[in-house]
């Protein structure tokens, strides 16, 4: 795992609508023998049926940072408990955060970026969002949090299968895949599932970013489509000029940053041997090399948005006008 | 201070290295002892011997002293008194919470806050306490008096635990973290979430920026008479003069020390215009304002530089890093 070769704490954010199951997997998560120990920032004491010394509540503070970025908040609170967390160095391998049901996962996510030590020390590993495979169709259309949340995850737990049909599971996936491509989805009764499949996922490590998945950049996800939120996938095989695509990104971020909730691509510039790999939240952006480009891979510059009102032919354009 | 000249030299085989174990996240000195609180709950107290007590059942998230005592808040509910014999007290107690802050009045008094609540216990009297809009980032008692400055999101609550006026309020946009009071009273300065320091001016809460900063400020020290406010984050010590009633208002702040590695930590001398100035390689120096002489203390080392201290006549220095070296410099 690269985050214990760099030395960071892998922080993993659960979210999950009210009801879909997190208290349970979270449950899971800290009764199984897995010789690993846990720091857990929970939103409400008396959940968690474990005896843990270190399990702290957050206030789930909202704070918006004065960098003229209108979207850029971060959780105020959470900067202060992994402050506090880092003074018990040594006493956990990760830390969990579970947020309410009803919260809005961009501020979690952007602490870590925007805060530096919070930055410098640990490492968001994946936000890990668990979907009530019954109701989660009927909330995509009444919840906007809840469709925030499946558009935010880099894994999503598909639980409580035993209460639908495999007709009706397929449906439900095919709505999750509309709203987000890149996701890894598991099928889960009672939030039961391998701890390797949730923790230490490195989702938001450019080291593993491998790929975006094929299907839909192929376009295989056109059997439904939200009415609220959109994703998109480019490509093109001409490399591009690293001159022209960094003032493009920087520029739609700043300019759509809050209708873009994550952004994510594989980029190759001309002339570059290696590699380029970033990936966003709102007008956030990471990125940097990552490895060469092998001899058998085709140099294919990949990249996606999940957002709100995003124009896709402007889109598609603006990427397009970056190849060199 | 005539150890002072104006020609490059060194007092690293003077400093008495200490390894302590743990992370220290505070300093500060009892008399003749140094006091070094580590992250892990332990304080040790070095004088010619080290003496090593528990005064937490797990992490230190707050370190304040008066004359005789170090305060300590800690991620076990508890604030505990530790004296310089070696006696530590527990002093109250909110059980699962965190003491995020801690604080200390001159007068033997002391503040703390869990959360959103702030509490005051007098030395006699009634404990009282006050509910911020936010979490509390910082607590500071002004230099005379206990009128308590609380910093939270929004700005700073100045509150009179002992009257019945209501707190007034200092707004400012973003997060406070730390808060400080000048040695005189007449201005309050808190360090933000972002990389800048606001203050206000008092009684007329006039608003001053201190911007400019490539980190955020994570330790400031106003200097002996409150003439200069020492801070870290920059490359070099940034000292905001304080000296004149406007404050740094339309004034270029002084440097000092400049390397290419930032400030970690400050700490002003309690009598002379020294700076001690500790870097996020290890590196302490001591740095005079009148003329930027500087001397080494401690050479580079595997952490940041985490606490200074000096003793209260100014005649020793100690440092602590992150990473559990300690050090102690008797001058």
């Amino acid at each position: 795992m690269s985050d214990t070769q760099s030395g960071k704490i892998p922080v993993t954010v659960l979210t999950g609508y009210l009801g879909a199951g997190k208290t349970t997997l979270l449950n899971r998560i800290l009764s199984e023998s897995h010789g690993k120990k846990y720091a857990v920032v929970v939103n409400e004491f008396g959940e968690i049926g474990i005896d843990n010394d270190l399990v702290v509540g957050a206030d789930e503070e909202v704070f918006e940072m004065n960098n003229g970025c209108i979207c850029c908040t971060v959780r105020g609170d959470l900067i202060r408990i992994i402050d506090g967390l880092l003074r018990r160095k040594g006493d956990f391998d990760g830390i969990i955060v579970e947020t309410t049901g009803l919260a809005d996962p961009a501020p979690v996510a952007q602490t870590f970026f925007v805060d530096e030590t919070v930055g410098a020390k640990t490492t968001l590993d994946a936000v890990v969002t668990v979907a009530d495979a019954k109701w989660l169709k009927d909330r995509l259309k009444d919840a906007p949090e809840a469709k925030n949340q499946i558009a935010f995850a880099d894994v999503i737990l598909l639980n409580k299968t035993d209460l639908v049909t495999e007709t009706e599971l397929k449906d439900v996936e095919m709505r999750i895949r509309a709203i987000n491509p890149f996701a890894r989805i598991h099928r889960t009764q009672r939030s039961e599932i391998a701890i390797d499949k949730v923790l230490g996922q490195g989702a938001f490590d450019l080291d593993r970013i491998q790929a975006i998945d094929p299907d839909f950049l192929e376009g295989g996800h056109k059997h439904f489509h939200d009415e609220d939120m959109q994703s998109f996938s480019f490509s093109t095989e001409k490399a591009l000029d690293p001159d022209k695509f960094f003032p493009w990104i920087q520029e739609l971020t700043q300019r759509e940053g809050p209708n873009i909730l994550r952004s994510k691509g594989i980029l190759a510039f001309k002339d570059d041997p290696e590699r380029f790999v970033f990936q966003g939240v709102h007008m956030i952006l990471d990125g940097d090399h990552q490895r060469p480009w092998r001899a058998d891979e085709a140099k294919l510059s990949r990249i996606v948005f999940i957002g709100r009102k995003l124009d896709r032919a402007a889109l598609e354009k603006g990427f397009l006008s970056c190849v060199a | 201070m005539a150890a002072l000249s104006s020609t490059p030299s060194s007092l690293t085989s003077r400093l008495r290295r200490l390894d302590l174990g743990a992370g220290v996240v505070g300093l500060r000195f009892l008399g003749t002892a140094a006091g070094f609180v580590l992250g892990n709950g332990e304080i040790v107290l070095v004088e010619a011997e080290e003496t090593r007590l528990r005064a937490h059942h797990g992490a230190v998230l707050s370190v304040a002293s008066d004359a005789r005592r170090i305060l300590t808040g800690g991620d076990d509910g508890r604030v505990v008194a530790t004296r310089g014999d070696g006696v530590a007290e527990p002093l109250a107690e909110q059980k699962g919470r965190w003491i995020d802050q801690v604080a200390s009045a001159t007068d033997g008094g002391f503040a703390f806050s869990a959360g959103k609540t702030a509490h005051f216990r007098p030395v006699k009297g009634e404990a009282r306490s006050l509910d911020l809009p936010s979490t509390v980032g910082g607590l500071a008692f002004a230099p005379k008096g206990t009128r308590l400055a609380i910093a939270h999101y929004g700005g700073v609550t100045l509150w009179f635990p002992n009257a019945q006026a209501k707190p007034e309020v200092l707004e400012w946009k973003g997060s406070h973290r730390g808060v400080a009071w000048h040695p005189e009273g007449r201005f309050v300065v808190t360090t933000m979430q972002e990389a800048t320091l606001h203050g206000w001016r008092l009684p007329d809460g006039a608003n001053m920026r201190m911007s400019g900063y490539p980190s955020r400020v994570r330790s400031m020290e106003f200097t002996a008479g409150g003439r200069f406010l020492a801070t870290s984050g920059s490359a070099e010590v940034i000292l905001w003069p304080f000296g004149s009633k406007e404050g740094p208002m339309g004034k270029q702040p002084v440097m000092l020390a400049p390397r290419d590695v930032r400030v970690s930590c400050v700490a002003a001398h309690p009598k002379d215009d020294v700076i001690a100035c500790g870097y996020e390689d290890g590196l302490v120096l001591m740095s005079r304002l009148a003329d930027g002489a500087e001397i080494l203390v401690r050479a580079p080392g595997a952490s940041p530089v985490s606490a200074l201290a000096w003793r209260g006549d100014g005649g020793a220095l100690a440092v602590g890093t992150e990473d559990g070296a300690g050090g102690l410099l008797i001058l």
